[in-house]
Protein backbone atom coordinates (compact mmCIF):
# COMPACT_ATOMS: atom_id res chain seq x y z
CA UNK A 1 0.00 0.00 0.00
CA UNK A 2 2.27 2.65 1.11
CA UNK A 3 4.75 1.67 -2.07
CA UNK A 4 1.72 2.28 -4.38
CA UNK A 5 1.77 5.81 -2.93
CA UNK A 6 5.36 6.58 -4.53
CA UNK A 7 5.03 4.34 -7.43
CA UNK A 8 1.93 7.06 -8.32
CA UNK A 9 3.16 10.13 -6.83
CA UNK A 10 6.68 9.03 -9.62
CA UNK A 11 3.77 8.30 -12.05
CA UNK A 12 2.32 11.57 -11.95
CA UNK A 13 5.91 13.33 -11.86
CA UNK A 14 6.27 11.28 -14.94
CA UNK A 15 3.24 12.29 -17.05
CA UNK A 16 4.23 15.80 -16.17
CA UNK A 17 7.63 15.71 -18.07
CA UNK A 18 6.17 13.79 -20.63
CA UNK A 19 3.83 15.75 -21.74
CA UNK A 20 6.43 17.94 -23.88
CA UNK A 21 7.45 15.03 -26.31
CA UNK A 22 9.92 16.25 -28.30
CA UNK A 23 11.37 18.37 -25.74
CA UNK A 24 11.68 15.17 -23.55
CA UNK A 25 13.25 13.01 -26.67
CA UNK A 26 15.71 16.09 -26.70
CA UNK A 27 16.65 16.06 -23.44
CA UNK A 28 17.16 11.90 -23.33
CA UNK A 29 19.41 12.56 -26.34
CA UNK A 30 21.46 15.38 -24.47
CA UNK A 31 21.71 12.89 -21.53
CA UNK A 32 23.10 9.56 -23.78
CA UNK A 33 25.46 12.17 -25.59
CA UNK A 34 26.86 13.49 -22.92
CA UNK A 35 27.48 10.16 -21.43
CA UNK A 36 29.49 8.87 -25.15
CA UNK A 37 31.04 12.47 -25.01
CA UNK A 38 33.21 11.00 -21.78
CA UNK A 39 33.79 7.69 -23.76
CA UNK A 40 35.38 9.31 -26.61
CA UNK A 41 37.87 11.07 -24.26
CA UNK A 42 38.66 7.26 -22.97
CA UNK A 43 38.96 6.54 -26.49
CA UNK A 44 40.81 9.34 -27.39
CA UNK A 45 43.26 9.11 -24.56
CA UNK A 46 44.19 5.23 -25.82
CA UNK A 47 45.04 6.73 -29.23
CA UNK A 48 48.59 8.17 -27.30
CA UNK A 49 48.66 5.20 -24.96
CA UNK A 50 48.04 1.61 -25.29
CA UNK A 51 47.33 1.30 -21.60
CA UNK A 52 46.11 3.02 -18.93
CA UNK A 53 47.13 1.94 -15.05
CA UNK A 54 48.09 -1.57 -16.49
CA UNK A 55 44.64 -1.81 -18.29
CA UNK A 56 43.59 -2.37 -22.14
CA UNK A 57 40.97 -0.39 -23.88
CA UNK A 58 38.61 -2.72 -23.74
CA UNK A 59 39.20 -3.06 -20.10
CA UNK A 60 38.80 0.24 -19.25
CA UNK A 61 35.72 0.73 -21.49
CA UNK A 62 33.78 -1.96 -19.02
CA UNK A 63 34.40 -0.19 -15.95
CA UNK A 64 33.52 3.10 -17.37
CA UNK A 65 30.40 1.43 -18.54
CA UNK A 66 29.39 -0.19 -15.57
CA UNK A 67 30.29 3.45 -13.67
CA UNK A 68 28.26 5.44 -15.94
CA UNK A 69 25.04 3.43 -16.14
CA UNK A 70 25.40 3.08 -11.87
CA UNK A 71 25.65 6.49 -11.78
CA UNK A 72 22.63 6.97 -14.41
CA UNK A 73 20.15 5.02 -12.54
CA UNK A 74 21.54 7.33 -8.97
CA UNK A 75 20.87 10.12 -11.13
CA UNK A 76 17.17 8.99 -12.11
CA UNK A 77 16.46 8.24 -8.62
CA UNK A 78 18.41 10.63 -6.07
CA UNK A 79 19.34 13.17 -8.84
CA UNK A 80 16.96 15.15 -7.27
CA UNK A 81 18.42 15.82 -3.94
CA UNK A 82 20.35 18.32 -5.04
CA UNK A 83 17.21 20.69 -5.06
CA UNK A 84 17.85 20.15 -1.40
CA UNK A 85 18.94 22.93 -0.26
CA UNK A 86 16.23 25.03 -1.92
CA UNK A 87 14.05 23.15 -0.19
CA UNK A 88 15.74 24.10 3.48
CA UNK A 89 16.14 27.74 2.15
CA UNK A 90 12.27 28.54 1.07
CA UNK A 91 10.78 26.20 3.50
CA UNK A 92 9.29 23.72 1.58
CA UNK A 93 11.04 21.19 3.57
CA UNK A 94 8.54 22.01 6.10
CA UNK A 95 6.28 20.72 3.94
CA UNK A 96 7.75 17.68 3.57
CA UNK A 97 7.58 16.95 7.36
CA UNK A 98 3.69 17.51 7.21
CA UNK A 99 2.99 14.54 4.86
CA UNK A 100 2.61 11.06 6.46
CA UNK A 101 5.60 9.87 5.00
CA UNK A 102 9.16 9.30 4.93
CA UNK A 103 11.17 12.27 4.50
CA UNK A 104 13.59 10.70 2.11
CA UNK A 105 11.42 9.17 0.46
CA UNK A 106 9.04 11.96 -0.45
CA UNK A 107 12.71 13.89 -1.45
CA UNK A 108 13.78 10.86 -4.09
CA UNK A 109 10.25 10.43 -5.73
CA UNK A 110 9.50 14.32 -5.73
CA UNK A 111 10.85 14.93 -9.10
CA UNK A 112 12.50 12.14 -10.83
CA UNK A 113 14.08 12.75 -14.09
CA UNK A 114 13.22 10.15 -16.51
CA UNK A 115 14.88 12.04 -19.41
CA UNK A 116 18.48 10.75 -17.40
CA UNK A 117 17.37 7.26 -19.02
CA UNK A 118 19.41 8.62 -22.13
CA UNK A 119 22.07 8.33 -19.95
CA UNK A 120 21.27 4.77 -18.27
CA UNK A 121 20.89 3.77 -22.25
CA UNK A 122 23.77 4.71 -23.28
CA UNK A 123 25.63 3.08 -20.62
CA UNK A 124 23.62 -0.04 -21.14
CA UNK A 125 25.15 0.09 -24.92
CA UNK A 126 28.50 0.43 -23.54
CA UNK A 127 28.23 -2.29 -21.12
CA UNK A 128 26.94 -4.80 -23.90
CA UNK A 129 30.08 -3.67 -26.20
CA UNK A 130 32.43 -3.91 -23.56
CA UNK A 131 30.95 -7.17 -22.41
CA UNK A 132 31.34 -8.40 -25.68
CA UNK A 133 34.94 -7.35 -26.30
CA UNK A 134 36.56 -8.32 -23.14
CA UNK A 135 37.48 -11.86 -22.20
CA UNK A 136 34.71 -13.18 -19.42
CA UNK A 137 34.77 -16.34 -18.05
CA UNK A 138 30.93 -16.77 -18.06
CA UNK A 139 29.66 -19.01 -15.10
CA UNK A 140 26.20 -18.19 -13.59
CA UNK A 141 28.27 -15.94 -11.47
CA UNK A 142 29.37 -13.85 -13.51
CA UNK A 143 26.32 -13.28 -15.30
CA UNK A 144 25.03 -12.53 -11.94
CA UNK A 145 28.04 -9.96 -11.10
CA UNK A 146 27.28 -8.37 -14.68
CA UNK A 147 23.90 -7.89 -13.70
CA UNK A 148 24.43 -6.64 -10.03
CA UNK A 149 27.20 -4.57 -10.02
CA UNK A 150 25.05 -1.63 -12.20
CA UNK A 151 22.29 -2.16 -9.65
CA UNK A 152 24.93 -1.99 -6.69
CA UNK A 153 26.83 0.77 -7.72
CA UNK A 154 23.54 2.91 -8.47
CA UNK A 155 22.70 1.79 -4.73
CA UNK A 156 26.39 3.02 -3.12
CA UNK A 157 26.49 6.14 -5.90
CA UNK A 158 22.72 6.69 -4.29
CA UNK A 159 24.29 6.32 -0.40
CA UNK A 160 26.49 8.71 -1.38
CA UNK A 161 24.81 11.22 -2.67
CA UNK A 162 21.87 11.25 0.48
CA UNK A 163 24.91 11.54 2.63
CA UNK A 164 26.74 14.51 0.93
CA UNK A 165 23.78 15.93 0.64
CA UNK A 166 22.41 15.58 4.16
CA UNK A 167 25.21 18.53 5.16
CA UNK A 168 23.23 20.76 4.00
CA UNK A 169 20.96 20.23 7.02
CA UNK A 170 23.92 21.73 8.66
CA UNK A 171 25.56 24.05 6.44
CA UNK A 172 23.52 26.35 4.33
CA UNK A 173 25.92 26.40 1.22
CA UNK A 174 27.28 22.62 1.81
CA UNK A 175 26.02 22.00 -2.36
CA UNK A 176 29.84 22.72 -3.47
CA UNK A 177 30.69 20.03 -0.96
CA UNK A 178 28.34 17.56 -2.16
CA UNK A 179 29.09 18.34 -5.78
CA UNK A 180 32.42 17.63 -5.15
CA UNK A 181 31.72 14.10 -3.32
CA UNK A 182 29.12 12.98 -5.85
CA UNK A 183 30.33 14.12 -9.06
CA UNK A 184 33.99 13.49 -7.89
CA UNK A 185 33.64 10.17 -7.23
CA UNK A 186 31.51 9.20 -10.58
CA UNK A 187 34.81 10.83 -12.07
CA UNK A 188 36.76 8.57 -9.74
CA UNK A 189 34.87 5.47 -10.96
CA UNK A 190 35.29 5.97 -14.63
CA UNK A 191 38.95 4.87 -14.67
CA UNK A 192 41.03 1.80 -12.98
CA UNK A 193 41.76 2.80 -9.49
CA UNK A 194 45.15 2.21 -10.19
CA UNK A 195 45.69 5.33 -12.19
CA UNK A 196 45.14 7.18 -8.92
CA UNK A 197 47.87 7.95 -6.37
CA UNK A 198 47.64 5.74 -3.17
CA UNK A 199 45.61 8.92 -0.66
CA UNK A 200 43.40 9.36 -3.38
CA UNK A 201 42.52 6.04 -4.01
CA UNK A 202 42.15 4.61 -0.53
CA UNK A 203 40.02 7.48 0.21
CA UNK A 204 37.32 6.88 -2.61
CA UNK A 205 37.80 3.15 -2.39
CA UNK A 206 36.92 2.85 1.24
CA UNK A 207 36.03 5.57 3.47
CA UNK A 208 33.46 6.73 0.04
CA UNK A 209 33.49 2.73 -1.51
CA UNK A 210 33.71 3.83 -5.17
CA UNK A 211 35.87 1.64 -6.09
CA UNK A 212 33.09 -1.19 -5.24
CA UNK A 213 30.92 0.63 -8.01
CA UNK A 214 33.24 -0.71 -11.29
CA UNK A 215 36.98 -1.19 -10.22
CA UNK A 216 36.37 -4.16 -8.17
CA UNK A 217 33.40 -5.73 -10.05
CA UNK A 218 34.97 -5.28 -13.22
CA UNK A 219 38.73 -7.12 -12.24
CA UNK A 220 35.99 -10.00 -10.77
CA UNK A 221 34.77 -10.25 -14.09
CA UNK A 222 37.82 -10.45 -15.87
CA UNK A 223 38.84 -12.65 -13.95
CA UNK A 224 42.34 -10.58 -12.99
CA UNK A 225 44.16 -10.19 -9.52
CA UNK A 226 43.67 -6.90 -8.26
CA UNK A 227 47.27 -5.43 -9.35
CA UNK A 228 47.25 -3.32 -5.62
CA UNK A 229 46.85 -6.39 -4.01
CA UNK A 230 43.45 -7.14 -3.09
CA UNK A 231 42.03 -10.09 -2.65
CA UNK A 232 40.08 -11.64 -5.25
CA UNK A 233 36.74 -11.72 -2.99
CA UNK A 234 36.26 -7.54 -3.08
CA UNK A 235 34.40 -7.72 -6.93
CA UNK A 236 32.09 -10.02 -5.52
CA UNK A 237 31.33 -8.45 -1.84
CA UNK A 238 30.08 -4.99 -3.69
CA UNK A 239 26.63 -5.62 -3.54
CA UNK A 240 26.97 -6.08 -0.14
CA UNK A 241 29.06 -3.12 0.07
CA UNK A 242 26.18 -1.71 -1.46
CA UNK A 243 23.69 -3.26 1.20
CA UNK A 244 26.23 -1.31 4.40
CA UNK A 245 26.18 2.09 2.08
CA UNK A 246 22.91 2.21 2.17
CA UNK A 247 22.44 1.67 5.63
CA UNK A 248 24.77 4.14 6.45
CA UNK A 249 23.24 6.81 4.26
CA UNK A 250 19.55 6.15 6.08
CA UNK A 251 21.16 6.51 9.45
CA UNK A 252 22.79 9.75 8.22
CA UNK A 253 19.68 10.95 6.89
CA UNK A 254 17.91 10.51 10.02
CA UNK A 255 20.08 12.38 12.14
CA UNK A 256 20.00 14.93 9.38
CA UNK A 257 16.43 15.23 9.77
CA UNK A 258 16.76 15.57 13.26
CA UNK A 259 19.23 18.15 13.29
CA UNK A 260 16.59 20.06 11.40
CA UNK A 261 14.07 19.86 13.70
CA UNK A 262 16.16 20.77 15.89
CA UNK A 263 17.63 23.97 14.93
CA UNK A 264 14.99 24.65 12.43
CA UNK A 265 17.88 26.56 10.85
CA UNK B 1 -7.53 19.18 21.26
CA UNK B 2 -4.62 21.24 21.56
CA UNK B 3 -2.35 21.44 25.49
CA UNK B 4 0.49 23.59 25.49
CA UNK B 5 2.38 24.09 28.52
CA UNK B 6 5.22 25.52 29.40
CA UNK B 7 6.59 25.47 25.61
CA UNK B 8 9.74 26.76 25.17
CA UNK B 9 11.62 26.81 22.51
CA UNK B 10 15.72 28.30 21.48
CA UNK B 11 17.41 28.98 18.74
CA UNK B 12 21.36 29.36 18.71
CA UNK B 13 22.61 31.79 16.13
CA UNK B 14 26.23 32.17 15.49
CA UNK B 15 27.28 35.63 14.05
CA UNK B 16 30.78 35.96 12.68
CA UNK B 17 32.63 38.01 14.67
CA UNK B 18 36.20 38.93 13.52
CA UNK B 19 37.40 36.83 10.64
CA UNK B 20 37.60 32.96 11.99
CA UNK B 21 35.65 33.55 15.37
CA UNK B 22 31.93 32.48 15.45
CA UNK B 23 30.13 34.17 18.08
CA UNK B 24 27.43 31.81 19.68
CA UNK B 25 24.34 33.68 21.03
CA UNK B 26 20.76 31.93 22.38
CA UNK B 27 17.23 33.29 21.15
CA UNK B 28 14.30 32.60 23.06
CA UNK B 29 11.42 32.41 20.15
CA UNK B 30 8.85 30.84 22.78
CA UNK B 31 9.24 31.14 26.47
CA UNK B 32 6.75 29.28 28.21
CA UNK B 33 3.71 29.39 26.05
CA UNK B 34 0.67 27.87 27.66
CA UNK B 35 -2.76 27.34 26.23
CA UNK B 36 -4.95 24.71 25.46
CA UNK B 37 -7.93 24.82 22.53
CA UNK B 38 -10.88 22.46 23.12
CA UNK B 39 -12.49 20.77 20.21
CA UNK B 40 -14.60 22.53 17.89
CA UNK B 41 -12.98 25.72 18.84
CA UNK B 42 -11.82 28.41 16.75
CA UNK B 43 -8.86 30.38 17.81
CA UNK B 44 -6.71 33.34 16.38
CA UNK B 45 -3.48 33.52 16.96
CA UNK B 46 -2.05 37.27 16.49
CA UNK B 47 0.69 38.91 17.40
CA UNK B 48 3.54 41.22 15.31
CA UNK B 49 6.17 39.75 12.86
CA UNK B 50 8.56 37.56 15.08
CA UNK B 51 6.48 36.87 18.01
CA UNK B 52 7.00 33.19 18.26
CA UNK B 53 3.63 32.39 16.29
CA UNK B 54 5.24 30.74 13.12
CA UNK B 55 7.89 28.95 15.54
CA UNK B 56 4.60 27.72 17.92
CA UNK B 57 3.08 26.45 14.70
CA UNK B 58 5.91 24.70 14.02
CA UNK B 59 5.78 22.75 17.43
CA UNK B 60 2.00 22.59 16.85
CA UNK B 61 2.40 20.39 13.60
CA UNK B 62 5.66 18.72 14.01
CA UNK B 63 8.03 19.80 12.01
CA UNK B 64 10.49 21.38 14.49
CA UNK B 65 10.84 19.54 17.99
CA UNK B 66 10.38 21.95 20.97
CA UNK B 67 13.52 22.67 23.53
CA UNK B 68 11.05 22.32 26.46
CA UNK B 69 7.01 21.71 27.47
CA UNK B 70 4.60 19.76 26.86
CA UNK B 71 2.77 19.70 23.56
CA UNK B 72 -0.21 17.33 22.51
CA UNK B 73 -2.21 17.68 19.72
CA UNK B 74 -5.13 15.42 18.78
CA UNK B 75 -3.76 13.25 21.74
CA UNK B 76 -0.06 13.04 19.60
CA UNK B 77 3.17 14.58 20.84
CA UNK B 78 4.40 16.25 17.26
CA UNK B 79 7.71 15.80 18.35
CA UNK B 80 7.63 11.72 18.09
CA UNK B 81 4.46 11.12 16.11
CA UNK B 82 4.65 13.47 13.21
CA UNK B 83 3.57 10.98 11.21
CA UNK B 84 0.69 9.96 12.32
CA UNK B 85 -0.36 13.64 13.73
CA UNK B 86 -0.22 14.62 9.74
CA UNK B 87 -2.82 11.88 9.43
CA UNK B 88 -5.08 13.69 11.60
CA UNK B 89 -4.33 17.24 11.40
CA UNK B 90 -4.73 19.30 7.98
CA UNK B 91 -2.24 22.70 7.93
CA UNK B 92 -1.89 25.41 5.24
CA UNK B 93 0.63 27.97 5.17
CA UNK B 94 0.24 30.74 3.30
CA UNK B 95 3.43 31.17 1.80
CA UNK B 96 4.40 27.60 1.38
CA UNK B 97 2.70 25.72 -1.33
CA UNK B 98 1.85 21.72 -0.51
CA UNK B 99 0.53 21.45 -4.33
CA UNK B 100 2.69 19.70 -6.90
CA UNK B 101 2.97 23.30 -8.94
CA UNK B 102 3.47 22.09 -12.65
CA UNK B 103 0.06 19.58 -12.64
CA UNK B 104 -3.29 20.11 -12.29
CA UNK B 105 -5.23 20.56 -9.11
CA UNK B 106 -7.31 17.61 -9.67
CA UNK B 107 -4.08 15.57 -9.89
CA UNK B 108 -2.47 17.57 -6.73
CA UNK B 109 -6.00 16.06 -4.63
CA UNK B 110 -5.45 12.56 -6.25
CA UNK B 111 -1.41 12.42 -5.25
CA UNK B 112 -2.69 13.64 -1.25
CA UNK B 113 -5.63 10.93 -1.60
CA UNK B 114 -3.24 8.13 -2.13
CA UNK B 115 -0.67 9.79 0.35
CA UNK B 116 -3.16 10.49 3.60
CA UNK B 117 -4.60 6.96 2.14
CA UNK B 118 -8.25 8.16 1.75
CA UNK B 119 -11.04 6.20 0.47
CA UNK B 120 -12.65 6.78 -2.86
CA UNK B 121 -15.98 7.60 -0.97
CA UNK B 122 -14.62 9.75 1.36
CA UNK B 123 -12.60 11.86 -0.90
CA UNK B 124 -15.33 12.18 -3.38
CA UNK B 125 -17.69 13.46 -1.20
CA UNK B 126 -15.55 15.78 0.53
CA UNK B 127 -13.58 16.74 -3.03
CA UNK B 128 -17.57 17.53 -3.81
CA UNK B 129 -18.68 19.79 -1.51
CA UNK B 130 -15.10 21.76 -1.78
CA UNK B 131 -15.56 22.07 -5.12
CA UNK B 132 -18.67 23.77 -4.42
CA UNK B 133 -18.38 25.98 -1.87
CA UNK B 134 -15.14 27.12 -2.87
CA UNK B 135 -16.02 27.11 -6.22
CA UNK B 136 -13.31 25.22 -7.66
CA UNK B 137 -14.53 24.03 -10.89
CA UNK B 138 -13.33 26.22 -13.11
CA UNK B 139 -9.34 25.98 -12.62
CA UNK B 140 -9.65 21.60 -11.51
CA UNK B 141 -7.84 21.10 -14.32
CA UNK B 142 -5.49 23.85 -14.58
CA UNK B 143 -1.81 23.21 -13.67
CA UNK B 144 -1.28 25.36 -10.30
CA UNK B 145 1.45 27.21 -11.57
CA UNK B 146 -1.29 29.48 -13.76
CA UNK B 147 -3.56 29.94 -10.78
CA UNK B 148 -3.89 33.20 -8.95
CA UNK B 149 -3.10 33.50 -5.60
CA UNK B 150 -6.84 33.83 -4.56
CA UNK B 151 -7.11 30.42 -6.37
CA UNK B 152 -4.60 28.77 -5.37
CA UNK B 153 -4.97 29.22 -2.00
CA UNK B 154 -8.43 27.68 -2.18
CA UNK B 155 -6.90 24.57 -3.44
CA UNK B 156 -4.46 24.93 -0.58
CA UNK B 157 -7.22 24.96 1.69
CA UNK B 158 -9.23 22.48 -0.05
CA UNK B 159 -6.09 19.73 -0.17
CA UNK B 160 -5.40 20.20 4.15
CA UNK B 161 -9.30 18.88 4.33
CA UNK B 162 -9.41 15.97 1.42
CA UNK B 163 -7.92 13.46 4.81
CA UNK B 164 -11.08 15.13 6.98
CA UNK B 165 -9.10 16.20 9.75
CA UNK B 166 -10.20 17.12 12.78
CA UNK B 167 -7.87 20.09 13.46
CA UNK B 168 -7.13 22.50 10.96
CA UNK B 169 -4.02 24.83 11.35
CA UNK B 170 -3.93 27.94 9.17
CA UNK B 171 -0.44 30.20 9.21
CA UNK B 172 -1.66 33.25 7.59
CA UNK B 173 -3.91 32.10 5.25
CA UNK B 174 -5.63 35.12 3.59
CA UNK B 175 -2.36 37.24 2.93
CA UNK B 176 -2.07 38.80 -0.23
CA UNK B 177 -5.49 37.92 -1.21
CA UNK B 178 -7.89 40.34 -2.57
CA UNK B 179 -11.15 41.37 -0.46
CA UNK B 180 -13.48 39.05 -2.59
CA UNK B 181 -10.80 36.20 -2.23
CA UNK B 182 -10.56 36.75 1.78
CA UNK B 183 -14.34 36.85 1.71
CA UNK B 184 -14.98 33.96 0.69
CA UNK B 185 -12.30 31.89 2.31
CA UNK B 186 -13.41 33.39 5.50
CA UNK B 187 -17.15 32.12 5.10
CA UNK B 188 -16.18 28.78 4.54
CA UNK B 189 -13.60 28.65 7.12
CA UNK B 190 -16.49 29.93 9.40
CA UNK B 191 -18.84 26.93 7.99
CA UNK B 192 -16.64 24.37 8.46
CA UNK B 193 -15.93 25.69 12.35
CA UNK B 194 -19.56 25.94 12.88
CA UNK B 195 -21.46 23.18 10.77
CA UNK B 196 -18.49 20.87 10.49
CA UNK B 197 -16.87 21.14 13.89
CA UNK B 198 -14.02 21.18 12.43
CA UNK B 199 -11.18 23.07 15.28
CA UNK B 200 -9.52 26.23 13.47
CA UNK B 201 -6.56 27.55 15.00
CA UNK B 202 -5.19 30.25 12.61
CA UNK B 203 -2.54 33.06 12.90
CA UNK B 204 -2.98 36.30 10.65
CA UNK B 205 -2.36 39.94 10.57
CA UNK B 206 -5.28 40.58 9.10
CA UNK B 207 -7.84 41.08 12.10
CA UNK B 208 -11.02 41.46 10.04
CA UNK B 209 -9.76 37.32 9.86
CA UNK B 210 -10.49 37.16 14.06
CA UNK B 211 -13.20 39.21 13.64
CA UNK B 212 -14.97 37.10 11.56
CA UNK B 213 -13.71 34.21 12.48
CA UNK B 214 -12.55 33.45 16.05
CA UNK B 215 -14.34 34.02 19.11
CA UNK B 216 -11.29 33.55 20.92
CA UNK B 217 -7.67 35.47 21.02
CA UNK B 218 -4.32 33.97 22.04
CA UNK B 219 -1.78 36.92 21.73
CA UNK B 220 1.64 36.66 21.82
CA UNK B 221 4.44 39.00 21.74
CA UNK B 222 8.21 38.42 22.07
CA UNK B 223 7.59 34.82 23.28
CA UNK B 224 5.15 34.71 26.06
CA UNK B 225 1.39 34.99 25.98
CA UNK B 226 0.38 38.55 26.55
CA UNK B 227 -3.58 37.46 26.45
CA UNK B 228 -5.95 35.23 25.78
CA UNK B 229 -9.92 35.27 25.99
CA UNK B 230 -12.59 36.09 23.97
CA UNK B 231 -12.51 38.92 21.62
CA UNK B 232 -14.83 41.04 23.52
CA UNK B 233 -13.59 41.26 26.65
CA UNK B 234 -10.14 41.51 25.86
CA UNK B 235 -11.91 44.73 24.07
CA UNK B 236 -13.75 45.64 26.99
CA UNK B 237 -10.72 45.87 29.40
CA UNK B 238 -7.93 47.59 27.39
CA UNK B 239 -10.54 49.54 24.92
CA UNK B 240 -13.31 50.06 26.69
CA UNK B 241 -14.36 53.01 24.68
CA UNK B 242 -17.22 52.54 21.80
CA UNK B 243 -17.71 56.12 19.75
CA UNK B 244 -21.42 56.86 19.10
CA UNK B 245 -21.76 59.04 15.23
CA UNK B 246 -24.51 60.70 14.69
CA UNK B 247 -25.77 62.64 11.74
CA UNK B 248 -28.29 65.44 12.02
CA UNK B 249 -31.16 66.52 10.33
CA UNK B 250 -29.97 70.38 11.01
CA UNK B 251 -26.70 71.45 12.28
CA UNK B 252 -26.12 71.68 15.84
CA UNK B 253 -24.21 72.89 18.81
CA UNK B 254 -23.19 71.65 22.44
CA UNK B 255 -23.42 68.17 22.30
CA UNK B 256 -20.42 67.20 24.83
CA UNK B 257 -22.24 68.10 27.99
CA UNK B 258 -24.27 64.46 27.39
CA UNK B 259 -24.08 62.37 30.57
CA UNK B 260 -21.48 59.83 30.00
CA UNK B 261 -19.56 61.17 26.78
CA UNK B 262 -16.04 61.98 27.60
CA UNK B 263 -14.95 63.32 24.33
CA UNK B 264 -16.77 64.87 20.91
CA UNK B 265 -15.45 65.66 17.64
CA UNK B 266 -17.62 67.89 15.14
CA UNK B 267 -17.82 67.18 10.98
CA UNK B 268 -19.39 68.86 8.44
CA UNK B 269 -19.83 71.98 9.81
CA UNK B 270 -21.97 70.44 13.00
CA UNK B 271 -24.37 67.89 10.82
CA UNK B 272 -21.87 65.05 12.06
CA UNK B 273 -20.63 63.85 15.84
CA UNK B 274 -18.57 61.43 17.33
CA UNK B 275 -19.25 60.81 20.77
CA UNK B 276 -16.98 58.65 22.61
CA UNK B 277 -18.06 57.11 25.19
CA UNK B 278 -17.37 54.29 27.72
CA UNK B 279 -19.34 50.87 28.30
CA UNK B 280 -19.37 51.54 32.14
CA UNK B 281 -20.85 54.74 32.21
CA UNK B 282 -23.75 54.68 30.35
CA UNK B 283 -25.51 52.62 27.21
CA UNK B 284 -25.59 53.56 23.28
CA UNK B 285 -29.50 53.65 24.08
CA UNK B 286 -29.80 56.16 27.26
CA UNK B 287 -27.05 58.29 24.79
CA UNK B 288 -29.10 58.12 21.66
CA UNK B 289 -32.22 59.06 23.35
CA UNK B 290 -30.39 61.97 25.37
CA UNK B 291 -29.43 63.24 21.66
CA UNK B 292 -32.79 62.56 20.38
CA UNK B 293 -33.98 65.25 22.52
CA UNK B 294 -32.02 67.98 21.39
CA UNK B 295 -31.90 67.62 18.16
CA UNK B 296 -33.30 65.94 15.28
CA UNK B 297 -31.62 62.39 14.17
CA UNK B 298 -31.22 61.98 10.59
CA UNK B 299 -28.91 58.07 11.05
CA UNK B 300 -26.06 57.15 13.61
CA UNK B 301 -24.23 54.21 13.78
CA UNK B 302 -22.17 52.97 17.31
CA UNK B 303 -18.37 52.04 16.21
CA UNK B 304 -16.67 49.25 18.59
CA UNK B 305 -12.74 50.13 18.65
CA UNK B 306 -10.50 48.70 15.47
CA UNK B 307 -9.15 45.21 16.50
CA UNK B 308 -5.73 46.25 16.02
CA UNK B 309 -6.27 49.00 18.56
CA UNK B 310 -7.01 46.60 20.79
CA UNK B 311 -4.07 44.45 20.24
CA UNK B 312 -1.76 47.82 19.95
CA UNK B 313 -2.83 48.12 23.64
CA UNK B 314 -2.13 45.19 24.71
CA UNK B 315 1.55 45.34 23.24
CA UNK B 316 1.51 48.86 25.07
CA UNK B 317 0.26 47.53 28.55
CA UNK B 318 3.62 45.24 28.82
Amino acid sequence: MAESVYVRIIGARLRGQMSYRTSFALQCLAQAVTQLGELLVILVLFNRVSALGGFSVNEVVLMYAIAGTAFGIADMVAGQLDQLPTYIRTGTFDVVLLRPLGTLAQMMTSDVQLRKIGRVGAGLATLVYAVNHNDIGWSPFTVLLVVAAPIGGAVIFGSIWIMANAICFWLVDGQELANTVTYGSSAFTSYPATVYGPWLRRFFAFVIPGAFVAYYPSLALLGRPDPLGGPALLGWISPLVAVVAAGVAGLVWRSAVRHYRGTGS
Amino acid sequence: MIEVRELRREFTLSTKVGRFRREKRTVLAVDAVSFDVAAGEAVGYVGPNGAGKSTTIKMLTGVLVPTSGHVRVSGVDPSRGRRELARRIGVVFGQRSQLWWDLPLRDSFDLLRAIYRVSRGDYEARLRECVELLDLGPFLDTPVRQLSLGQRMRGEVTAALLHGPELLVLDEPTIGLDLESKERLREFLADLNTQRGTTLLLTTHDLDDIERLCPRLVVIDRGTVLADGPLDELRAEVAPERVLVVDLEKPAEGLDDLPGVTATRTELNGLRHHLTFRRADTTAAALISAVAARAEVHDLVVVEPEIDDVVRRLYARR
